[in-house]
Formats: C-alpha cells, sequence, structure tokens
C-alpha cells in the first residue's frame, strides 16, 4: 500500500461552501472529484496537499441537459453518465469515442469531466474533445461566475484559466446542426495513457465542401487547435487528398517529446494518421447527418 | 472459451469410476471444483497484510534514490524524535549484528541495508518502525543521507568494458563486472557441423528485462519472542521451510526456534522465492522492539526493487541443410544479473536450465556459452513462472526457427514438424545432456494447427496482404523442463530439490495431507487431495491439505519451477501407497484372512473371490485406532511420509499458435486468436490445468506486448508503477482456445508432469513470431519485444530496435 503525506479532509456540501474552503485554505488545498489523477500523486508523494476538499455531494454541478443551442454538462458529470447519454452520443458523437477510450470502466465510473478538464494533463483526452468542439466553461469565484472559451481556459499542461480559489462548475457544448466529429486514440494498453489521439469536427455546406472544420491533437505538445490543418481543409471537397493535406499540417503543427511511448517521429506521424482518420470519420457522420433530411 | 476434445483420437483424461462416484463429484482426478475458492470469493482469504497480531509495529524502508553512489552518511537524528517512531536501523547498526550483508541463492552476498554504496536505485538504505504505516512513511523523510554520485553501468554490453566502474568493489579481488562464465554442449562439434552446413542463420534476440508482478506485493511479519527466543516469522514466500533454514543459518536464531508461516498467497510467479532485506528487517525490527513487526512493500517497491525476470542478450545460430533439417544450434549469451547475483537456481545452474535451448528438435550438435556481468539494477534474474530460465531458451530456439523458415522460405509449421524429436526416440538425450522423459510432438503441433485451421489462415493472410493488411500467424512449440530435482544433481544453496508429504487417514476415514510445497493461487488445496482421493477412495471433500507452516508440515524446497505436482505431487501419491499397503495388514486381520488374498478397488479392500466381503479405508482406520489386534510390526494409526526424490525432470511439451493483425497505420498489434495444445502427462484436474494454461497466457501476451523494466542513462528505473510497467487486461488478451494431448511421464509415480509455467514459456514466441510474421512484407525477420505500437511501426520503417 503507497500512503500519501498528512493531510486534512474537508466534505463540501454546496458550490458556494467549496468556494469559501478554497479561500480559507489557500494554496495548499485540492479539490477531490473522482480522485483518479490526485489520489495517485499524492500516494506517490508527488502532491502533498495540505488540505483536501471533496465536492462530490454537489449534485448541482452533476447534469446533461440541453437547453437552447447549448449542452450543459454539470463539472461533477461522470465519464460513465456521458456515455449513458444517448444525446450527447448523437450531438457529439467524438464525446462518446473519447469517453470510450478513457480508462476503464472503474475509472470512469468516478472521474469527472470537469476534474480532467482541470487537471489539464497533456494526454487528457476531453480537453481535445472540448477544444474542436469550441466549448466553454463556467468557473465560479468569489465574484461570481464567468464563461471562459477552451481557447483561453486551457492554458498549457497542468496549468487553466481556473484560479486557486475558483471552481470549475460546468461545460457548455455549442450544438450546430449537421455536424460531424470523432476522436482516435493510440495506447500501448487500455487504461495507459495516450501515445497520441486526434480530434476533429465538421460542418458541411450545401454543396458537399467543407463549411467549417476543427482539428485538435492530444499529447502531441499542440496547445489548441491546429489552425493549420482546419484552414486548409475548409472550402475543400472532402476526400484523401484533402485529409492528408490536413494531416500533413497536423505533424508540422505538433511538437511532440519522446517517451516510453513512443519517439518523436512515430507521434509526429500519428499526428498525420489519425487526423485522416478523424477527418474520414468526421466527414461520414457529417454527410449521414445532412444527407437524412436532404433525402 | 473453446476445449477441443476429440476422444477418439486421443489418449483420454482418467475419468473417476463411475460405480464409485457421480461425475460432478469425483473422487479422485476430474474437475473438482476448487475447495479454496469459496474463501477466496467470500473475501475470507487470509492473506499476510490481513494478519494483526497484538501490539504490532510498522516498519518502512528507506530506499536509494540513486542508481550508484558512494554512502557519506546517514543522519537518523530527526526521524528518531518522530514521536510515533520505536527505531531506526542503518546499514551501520547491522554491521555491528554481523547482518548488514546475507548470502544470496546464488554464492553472492546483498546488502540488507547498504554500507558502503548504494548500487542500484531502490536499493535499501535505512529502516524505520513506528506506531503505524503512516508513520514509518514519513520518518523515511526525516532521515538525511548524504550520497556521493558515481557513474553507473547500465548497458549489459558495456559492464566489462574496461575502465567501466566496478559495482562490486565489496568483494574480495573483484576488479570488473564479471559474474560468471558457463557452457554447455561440444563447442568443437558445434562449429563442425556450422562449418559444413548449407545454410546458417544468425540473428541476436533480446529477452528484455520484465517483472512478475504479483498482485499482492511482497511482506512479512517478524514475532520474536525474547524470554524463549523463538521468531514466528510470517511471510510471503513460495519456499518456507527453505526460507526457514536460510533465516537459521544468517539469524544465528535456532532453526528448531523458528516458525516460518505463509499465508494465503496473492500471486508469487517466482518473485516470492527469495529472501528480500525487508523480510530480514522485520526480525531486526521485532528483536530491537520487543514488539511484532509488520513490513509490507508498496507497488513502486516491489516493482524496483524485487526479483526482476529474464534480461538476456541472446545471439542465436542455426545450422541448416537447404532441405530444412536443423543440424546444430549456437547461442552466446550476455546476461544482466544486477547488483548483486540473486538469482533463484540450483547451484550447479548459473544459466538456470538455458542449456534445453536445443528445444523440440533432433539435433547433431549444440553449444551455449552465457556469461553474467553485474549492472546497476534490481538483483534477482530467475522469476516470472521461467522453470529457471527455460522461458529464453525457448523463445531463442522458437524465434531463430522462424527467422530459418524465412530464409528457407518454408512454412514455419512445416519446417516445426520436419525437425521434431521422433515418439520412437523418446527417452530422449539432447545435445547438452539432458534426458527428455518422453514426447509425442507431432499430434500436438497437427491438433493446434487443425483447430486454428491453418491452411485457412494462410489463404486468408495472402488475400490481406494483396490489399496491404498486416496479419501474422505465429507458431511456437516448446518442451518445459520442470520438477527439479533429482537432489544429487540440483540443490540451492546445500538444500537438496526434494519435497515432502505427510498423509493422516483419521480414525473417522477422513485424511490430512500435509505438504511441503507452498500454493500462490494455482489450487493445491484441490489438486493435492485430488491425487489422495484418487490413490485412497477418500472424497476430496473429507481431505483437508495443510501447507504454509514449517510447525506443521514436512521439510521440502517449495513452489517454483513447476515444481508442486512433480515433486509434491509424487510424495503424496507415494504415500498414500504406503497407507494402502499399511490398510491392507490391517483389513487382513480385521477380515482374519492374508493380506495376499486381498484385491483393491477404489478404496476398498476386499476378498478376492468374494467381493462382498470388504473393508473400507474408513473401517480400515477405524479398525488401525481403535481395538483390532494388529498384525506384528504394524502400529496403531493410517499415517504415512515420503520425502521424493524425482529420478529426473518432467518434460512437458505444447503447440502454441498465435494469430495477429497489424494496423499499417498505428503499428497497433491486436491478438486475434490463440490456440494452445498442452500436453502435461496426467491431467489431475483439467479445470484447474486450463486455468493455469490461461494465466500464462495473458503473461506470454504482455510480455511480447507491452511489458519492459527499462532504464535511463542515470540508471533510474522506468518501470517503477503500474503507470509506467504495463501488464495486460482482459482487453488485450483473445478468448483462450486449449486443447491437450496425454504423454505421461514414463518416470513418476502419477505420471504427472506439471504445468504451471507451460503457457507463460510457450507464448511470447507465439505473439512474437505472429508479429514479425505479419510485417515479413517489409522485409522483417525479426524484432525484440515488447511489440508497442512505437517499435512495431520502427521495425515497419526498417529500423528494428533492441530494447536494451
Amino acid at each position: 500500500m503507497q500512503v500519501p503525506a498528512p493531510f486534512d479532509y474537508v466534505r463540501a456540501t454546496s458550490v458556494a461552501e467549496a468556494l469559501q474552503l478554497l479561500e480559507r485554505h489557500g494554496e495548499e488545498a485540492r479539490l477531490i472529484a473522482g480522485g483518479h489523477s490526485l489520489l495517485p500523486m499524492m500516494k506517490l508523494r508527488l502532491a502533498r496537499p495540505d488540505w483536501i476538499i471533496d465536492i462530490n455531494d454537489l449534485d448541482e454541478l452533476r447534469h446533461v441537459t440541453v437547453d437552447g443551442g447549448l449542452l450543459r454538462v454539470g463539472a461533477l458529470t461522470r465519464h460513465a453518465d456521458l456515455l449513458d447519454s444517448e444525446e450527447v452520443g448523437r450531438l457529439f458523437p467524438i464525446v462518446h469515442d473519447a469517453e470510450r477510450v478513457i480508462a476503464d470502466p472503474v475509472v470512469r465510473n468516478r472521474g469527472t469531466i470537469g476534474g480532467s478538464l482541470a487537471q489539464a494533463d497533456p494526454a487528457e483526452d476531453l480537453t481535445t474533445v472540448c477544444d474542436v468542439l469550441r466549448a466553454e466553461v463556467v468557473v465560479a469565484g468569489p465574484a461570481g461566475e464567468r464563461t471562459v472559451p477552451m481557447a483561453e481556459f486551457h492554458r498549457g499542461p497542468y496549468e487553466t484559466a481556473c484560479g486557486q480559489n475558483e471552481l470549475l462548475v460546468e461545460v457548455r457544448f455549442p450544438v450546430r446542426a449537421g455536424q460531424g466529429s470523432a476522436y482516435e486514440k493510440v495506447e500501448r494498453r487500455v487504461g495507459d495513457w495516450a501515445v497520441a489521439a486526434a480530434g476533429a469536427a465538421v460542418v458541411l455546406a450545401d454543396d458537399g465542401t467543407i463549411a467549417e472544420a476543427a482539428v485538435g491533437l492530444t499529447a502531441l505538445g499542440l496547445e489548441g487547435l491546429a489552425t493549420d490543418a482546419a484552414a486548409a481543409l475548409v472550402g475543400q471537397r472532402p476526400g484523401e487528398e484533402a485529409f492528408a493535406a490536413a494531416g500533413r499540417l497536423a505533424a508540422e503543427a505538433s511538437a511532440p517529446v519522446e517517451d516510453g511511448r513512443g519517439p518523436v517521429d512515430y507521434k509526429r506521424h500519428l499526428a498525420d494518421e489519425l487526423t485522416r482518420r478523424v477527418m474520414r470519420t468526421a466527414v461520414a457522420r457529417a454527410g449521414a447527418l445532412t444527407a437524412v433530411p436532404g433525402g | 472459451m473453446t476445449t477441443v476434445q476429440d476422444r477418439s483420437a486421443m489418449p483420454q483424461e482418467r475419468e473417476p469410476n463411475p460405480a464409485l462416484s457421480d461425475p460432478d463429484r469425483p473422487i479422485g482426478y476430474g474437475r473438482v471444483q476448487r475447495k479454496e475458492d469459496p474463501r477466496f470469493i467470500r473475501g475470507r482469504g487470509r492473506y499476510l497484510d490481513d494478519i494483526v497480531l497484538p501490539g504490532m509495529l510498522h516498519g518502512a524502508i528507506l530506499r536509494s534514490p540513486v542508481a550508484h553512489a558512494r554512502l557519506v552518511s546517514v543522519d537518523t537524528t530527526e526521524a528518531l524524535a518522530h514521536p510515533k517512531v520505536r527505531a531506526v536501523v542503518t546499514g551501520k547498526d547491522l554491521e555491528g549484528l554481523n547482518l548488514a550483508w546475507a548470502p544470496t541463492l546464488s554464492a553472492d552476498v546483498q546488502a540488507v541495508l547498504a554500507t558502503d554504496k548504494v548500487r542500484f536505485q531502490g536499493q535499501e538504505v535505512a529502516f524505520v518502525v513506528a506506531d503505524d504505516r503512516y508513520a514509518a512513511r514519513d520518518a523515511l523523510e526525516l532521515i538525511d543521507v548524504e550520497y556521493e554520485d558515481l557513474p553507473p553501468v547500465v548497458d549489459a554490453r558495456r559492464a566489462l568494458d574496461p575502465g567501466a566502474p566496478v559495482i562490486r568493489d565489496d568483494k574480495e579481488g573483484q576488479t570488473d563486472n564479471h559474474v560468471f562464465d558457463w557452457e554447455a554442449g561440444d563447442a568443437a562439434a558445434t562449429d563442425a557441423v556450422f562449418a559444413r552446413a548449407d545454410v546458417v542463420v544468425s540473428e541476436e534476440v533480446v529477452y528484455p528485462r520484465v517483472h512478475p508482478a504479483p498482485m499482492e506485493t511482497c511482506g512479512a511479519i517478524a514475532d520474536y519472542e525474547p524470554v524463549e527466543g523463538r521468531l514466528t516469522l510470517y511471510e510471503t514466500s513460495q519456499a518456507p521451510h527453505a526460507h526457514r533454514t536460510l533465516f537459521a543459518m544468517v539469524a544465528g536464531i535456532p532453526e528448531h526456534k523458528i516458525r516460518v508461516i505463509s499465508p494465503d498467497i496473492g500471486g508469487g510467479f517466482g518473485n516470492k522465492v527469495g529472501i528480500y532485506p525487508g523480510y530480514i528487517l522485520a526480525v531486526v525490527g521485532s528483536i530491537v522492539t520487543g514488539r511484532p513487526v509488520k513490513w509490507v512493500e508498496d507497488r513502486s517497491e516491489n516493482l524496483m526493487s524485487t526479483s526482476f525476470a529474464r534480461d538476456y542478450i541472446m545471439r542465436g545460430e542455426v545450422a541448416a541443410t537447404r532441405e530444412g533439417k536443423i543440424l546444430a544450434v549456437r547461442t552466446t549469451v550476455l546476461a544482466d544479473h544486477g547488483a548483486f547475483n540473486a538469482t533463484a537456481q540450483p547451484t550447479k545452474y548459473p544459466a538456470g536450465f538455458f542449456s534445453i535451448f536445443t528445444g523440440s528438435y533432433d539435433l547433431e550438435a549444440a553449444h551455449c556459452s552465457v556469461t553474467g556481468v553485474y549492472t546497476n539494477k534490481a538483483p534477482g534474474g530467475v522469476a516470472y513462472a521461467c522453470s529457471f530460465r527455460v522461458t529464453e531458451a525457448v523463445y531463442l530456439v522458437e524465434r531463430m526457427v522462424d527467422v530459418l523458415a524465412a530464409e528457407l522460405a518454408m512454412d514455419p509449421a512445416e519446417l516445426r514438424l520436419k525437425n521434431f524429436i521422433r515418439p520412437e526416440q523418446f527417452p530422449y538425450r539432447n545435445k547438452t545432456g539432458w534426458e527428455y522423459d518422453s514426447g509425442d510432438y507431432e499430434p500436438a503441433m497437427r491438433m493446434a494447427m487443425d483447430r486454428i485451421g491453418y491452411a485457412d489462415l494462410r489463404r486468408e493472410q495472402a488475400e490481406r496482404r494483396d490489399r496491404g493488411e498486416l496479419m501474422g500467424i505465429g507458431v511456437s512449440f516448446f518442451t518445459e523442463t520442470v520438477g527439479a530435482g533429482p537432489r544429487k544433481h540440483m540443490d540451492i544453496v546445500g538444500l537438496g530439490m526434494a519435497d515432502g508429504a505427510e498423509v493422516r487417514v483419521h480414525p473417522t476415514g477422513k485424511a490430512v495431507v500435509r505438504l511441503s510445497v507452498q500454493t500462490q493461487g494455482q489450487g493445491h488445496e484441490t489438486t493435492f487431495a485430488q491425487i489422495l482421493a484418487e490413490e485412497l477412495g477418500i472424497p476430496p471433500e473429507d481431505i483437508d491439505v495443510v501447507h504454509g507452516d514449517t510447525d506443521n508440515t514436512p521439510f521440502g524446497l517449495g513452489t517454483y519451477g513447476s515444481r508442486s505436482t512433480p515433486v509434491s505431487g509424487g510424495a503424496v501419491a507415494l504415500a498414500a501407497r504406503k497407507v494402502k499397503d499399511k490398510a491392507r495388514l490391517i483389513a487382513a486381520a480385521m477380515l482374519e484372512t492374508r493380506p495376499e488374498d486381498l484385491e483393491w478397488e477404489k478404496g476398498r479392500w476386499f476378498v478376492a473371490g468374494d467381493p462382498t466381503v470388504g473393508k473400507t479405508i474408513a473401517e480400515i482406520a477405524l479398525g488401525a485406532h481403535g481395538t483390532v489386534a494388529l498384525p506384528e510390526g504394524v502400529d496403531g494409526n493410517l499415517d504415512a511420509e515420503v520425502t521424493y526424490d524425482p529420478p529426473n525432470l518432467t518434460f512437458p511439451f505444447g503447440a502454441y499458435i498465435c494469430v495477429v493483425d497489424v494496423d499499417p497505420g498505428t503499428g497497433k498489434v491486436h491478438v486475434r486468436r490463440f490456440v494452445a495444445v498442452d500436453d502435461c502427462g496426467t491431467r489431475i484436474n483439467p479445470m484447474i490445468v486450463e486455468g493455469q494454461i490461461h494465466g500464462g497466457l495473458a503473461d506470454g501476451v504482455g510480455m511480447a506486448l507491452m511489458e519492459f523494466i527499462g532504464f535511463d542513462e542515470q540508471g533510474n528505473c522506468l518501470g517503477g508503477s503500474f503507470m509506467d510497467y504495463l501488464i495486460p487486461t482482459a482487453v488485450e488478451v483473445p478468448d483462450w482456445e486449449t486443447g491437450y494431448t496425454v504423454t505421461p511421464s514414463p518416470h513418476h509415480p502419477i505420471g504427472a508432469k506439471g504445468i504451471g509455467e507451460s503457457a507463460t514459456v510457450g507464448s511470447p514466441p507465439a505473439v512474437v513470431n505472429a508479429v514479425v510474421d505479419a510485417l515479413a512484407p517489409f522485409g522483417i525477420r525479426h524484432m525484440d519485444m515488447p511489440c508497442t505500437p512505437a517499435r512495431v511501426w520502427a521495425a515497419m520503417q526498417g529500423r528494428p530496435t533492441p530494447p536494451v
């Protein structure tokens, strides 16, 4: 048994109380939701918070609703909840693609979307998913709530716009008619961190060309979207030639580092390969959506 | 799951006598449900960490953060000031007790706590005893150690370079990192065959460092009673008797005052054979504090400091005719033994049974030479269900046969069939001196090929290749070497490799069998009850199996190298036969007839010619313990004890075929199918046999695809947690398809050969051969494990690289 360093524990009963506790205990306090990143780090004594603030009782943060043009997902929503939601899968198949390859069922039963985004691990999948879906996150703090676009929320490995005295409360995804999306990951084994992954979302124009595109990469050293790859796709007729160009640009935009999962050239190859794959799937899904009403 | 059971074509499993038992509850061999499972399933197993003794304290070990450094000072002042700390032990303290160094199982010494230098990352430096586990761990951070860094030796290939730092400067006269040279076979004869062969293939084949990674890590609870000077030591041990003897030798506590108890063990795979510094430190802690001390390592400690496995860099060569007759195999091996030579293997075999690298083939000549070296890595070497290095040997020869098949453009299954030792050649003496007891290889190979649909798969593969898809079919055929002794040839630190069993039939006809071997989850409580049941006709549920307590079991060397059934199984059968013979004398007295007039049927002696007149074992047992007038020289019990010294090893074998698909864009390997046909001789409990095979196959897929303990240039261990050391899950393995043939061992009392490690030995080459076969369109003939996506992709780019 690996034992963490000493810490104190408190259980919040409301968002307001969680914020007060964060304020009171300051820099050395950490929130815990699913705990699947924090607890292993604590057991290895790589993380040594003085206080653990448990937010698992905050039921108001556990919801999946479509509201106007937005899918609203509470920060405490478990991975398993997202995977169980047919509506999420229908509107955003990329979310189900990613959730299916996040760790294993035991982790998915406890881990939360808010925890994943806030941890901002460079190999974390939902950041890429939220990036390409152009999601926004809602952050609660002492001065109230603010909404932050993903592009501004994620600031680099383990760094976000969420302050020490703030709490991520919701993730909002704009629902886009005719959008197709997809995610694919390579891992050495189920539950391992990604060697690399890519996500894409596209909207097709009436003439079948690509009207909008977003491409994101996971564990490949790219912060935010692969904008050149997306730009090269817009206006193009979907096909292997366009996808190959996007793959090449995504690979160029990537900045992977060598580790036990693979060398740089392999990872850069995966940026290319996986971009082409997710584009194929995303376009096929968008085509299927637009094909239904159009006959 | 599918089981091939073509009974018409096959030797049959021994079925229970239907007149005596319900087929679902055989009295003897058959699919008896595991007697131990109710307690495991209900969470009532009792593992080491479940044991809580009154007043028990907790120990924790401070470990070296660096691979090679001089120990300048160890300051324990602050740790001792911690309010919950009861003792802090350093190497200096142990020096005073003459306990700083302990003998290893390979005639070397190992530091219990470092005194002069640290020699691998994770080496034991100090031991804290505290009121609870948390305080013990906290106090480790209060110990101030000053290290003076030394250059580490990480690459085994550089260990013998002139000027390489000398790791073992503690050893008198040691001026380099050389451990041993060892060879087997006839070098000159082999060279001569190679010189005249049509075809020679050669390849460097690396079996990288892996770890047994049992779910339960290692630990001990020492309870030293100072008034009587008695030590009770609870340990995660696969060999409790050997441990007790060694403790008596090392710690100076007389052997009769030591009791070693090995409770339920959560997996061993060889990891729990050796005596680790933590066990000794728990004893020291208990002596120093006068209280019981528990020490249980955490996952990282287990992966970083306990017995690893493999780490063999092998140059393999095969000589053959153009027609595909294999003539000779030659190999040189560089063996990385880590910082201390602590491998657990018979004394005369520093490379274990690696000389079985001649495999299942009838050769004209063979030779191997093995050089062991020290490096700044954790000690160990023989572990992970390897049958004393048979794993490395089988991997080498089975990989090389595929390399030869590629060179000759022959089908690898056909090439094997062409070269098998033929059934009439058994017992077969190979070119390195082993006598294979029995074998009939072709039927097993044919069964595996039929089962998987070999010809159809080859056709499918050709079609897929035309479409640019990468599909591979991997074949391996292995012969195992298990069940060591005989004791005259095989010992561990002077203790002969024999094992004991004691049988007692109670007055009511129930029985107890006491064993020297120790289960780690493989079902001994069932298997050994079934052996006794088969011999005496007592139902398995009426037989208690006792093991894991030196006070209550006969002496023996323990469970590893697939020894339990071949050795203690033989002892149980022979003890049962002694009981049966004695029962005949007593029955004769009870029936007022002569013993030679009695005949045996399972569970009963009866009068020849009048089967209605007889006595059951239960009646005889009551007679023996009751008032029956016993014949001259027969004492009043139905007990017997045997120490079984096997006349030879046993040689289980099997044919494995694996089918993989490789994603050409990512290099990811998917294991589509795996057929395993095993022959372990007599099958006592086919369900347990299959369970052992399933586990070993999963091990094999894990090693082939992902398991690897790597090190960086500073000697930092890169596999120190399950985040980095990957073991396979149900997702990575297919539904196993198993089949069997039965070729009993001619020299074993019940013809059983052992099955514990067959699948771990046989499956890695099948998987790697399949991956290499899939990559054949890229001109690849060899790639080393682990076949991770990145490494497979590199091979596809024409750059297959060794892992070390």
